[in-house]
């Protein structure tokens, strides 16, 4: 079951510096520690977060085993004009989540 | 940034109706006013508690259908119902003969009514309909139920509060009581308020229960744990609540 907490603002001004944070749920398990079997738990992680405004790459991101479960991520962008935020997580196990936000700009 | 400006402002809302609901004469600290100010925000910020990623999950489930009944929450109780719900629990529910906190409410609920079967404690879906449930009470002061079978089960928890155990040789009393606000491996002991169960605890990178909180603490005191299904959790939530009485929820708490 995919879990995602978004909060970007609905408008902003042409120019204006929004940020856009974004939580999600997932397990983040290193492939470093064993289970109660002893044997070590695969890597589970998300590997890449990109972030678009209307299509184009606004922000990118490289995970690493290192972050914590349920990684929370916060960054900031110039508003040009109206339309949809979208973010995709894609990581292992072949997990993809994509959300799109709409954001009014004027 | 604007955003921040209205995180902090959420806090500050936040710190203020705590002050106001539990009234200024009122000494008691909960876990959340004695934590730092970064984790307050992320408590007070909706978007970046991660307990609240359990509580749409718990949301969810609320009306997924369950059991040889195939009932769903939502079938006998609308969404967003179990408002003051948390605030009394644990209590003696009129198909219970002895008390259960809200995890084994649920789970009553479960295998009674849904003749589902019950939820692991500590799992997933258990936790994220207990934090379901426990927001709905968020800033509604605890007010354990006036039910005269609780008087012993409370008296039975404050004896456990109070009693020395484990190779320590500590009792909850003397940290939470004769020690709060000190600190402990530079932790500011908290006066152990359970107002904000289930919390997601950075430390366990998960959320948890108010019994996995005393598990850890009678590790802590190198005492043996009482088994998961063990009485005496419910006994001691029962004192913990009743010495927390008219302090304002916090569900889903983060803390350290």
């Amino acid at each position: 079951m995919t879990n995602v907490l978004i909060n970007a603002p609905k408008t902003a001004k042409p120019g204006e510096i929004v940020e856009i944070k974004a939580l999600i749920l997932h397990p983040m398990e290193t492939g470093f520690r064993p289970g109660t079997n002893g044997k070590i738990i695969p890597r589970n992680i998300i590997e890449h977060f990109v972030a678009t405004w209307n299509g184009a790459e606004i922000f990118r991101m490289e995970m690493s085993p290192a972050i914590a479960t349920n990684p929370f991520v916060s960054f900031f962008a110039v508003a040009t004009e109206s339309g949809t935020i979208g973010l995709r997580w894609t990581g292992d196990e072949g997990f993809l989540v994509e959300e799109r936000v709409a954001i009014a700009v004027g | 940034m604007k955003i921040a400006q209205v995180a902090f402002g959420l806090a500050s809302v936040f710190a203020a109706t705590f002050a106001l609901a539990q009234g200024a004469a009122d000494k008691r600290r909960s876990g959340y006013q004695d934590m730092g100010e970064a984790l307050q925000k992320m408590q007070g910020d909706d978007t970046a508690n991660p307990g609240m990623l359990f509580v749409q999950l718990g949301e969810q489930l609320w009306s997924k259908p369950a059991g040889a009944a195939n009932k769903a929450c939502a079938d006998c109780h609308a969404s967003g119902s179990m408002k003051s719900v948390a605030a009394r629990y644990p209590a003696i529910p009129k198909d219970a003969d002895k008390p259960i906190d809200l995890e084994g409410r649920i789970n009553l609920c479960r295998t009674a009514n849904q003749r589902a079967e019950p939820l692991a404690p500590e799992s997933r879906e258990l936790l994220s309909l207990a934090a379901y449930v426990a927001f709905q009470s968020r800033g509604q002061p605890i007010a354990p139920p006036s039910d005269p079978r609780l008087g012993p089960f409370r008296e039975q928890g404050g004896e456990i509060y109070r009693r020395r155990q484990g190779q320590l040789n500590l009792s909850c009393a003397i940290c939470h009581d004769d020690n709060a606000g000190k600190k402990l491996a530079g932790v500011t002991i908290p006066e152990a308020h359970p107002t904000g169960y289930p919390i997601y605890r950075l430390e366990w990178q998960a959320l948890g229960s108010l019994r996995r909180r005393l598990r850890n603490c009678l590790v802590g005191i190198r005492a043996e744990a009482y088994a998961y299904d063990a009485p005496e959790y419910v006994a001691l939530e029962i004192y913990l609540m009743d010495r927390a009485k008219g302090m304002p929820l916090d569900a889903p708490g983060v803390r350290p």
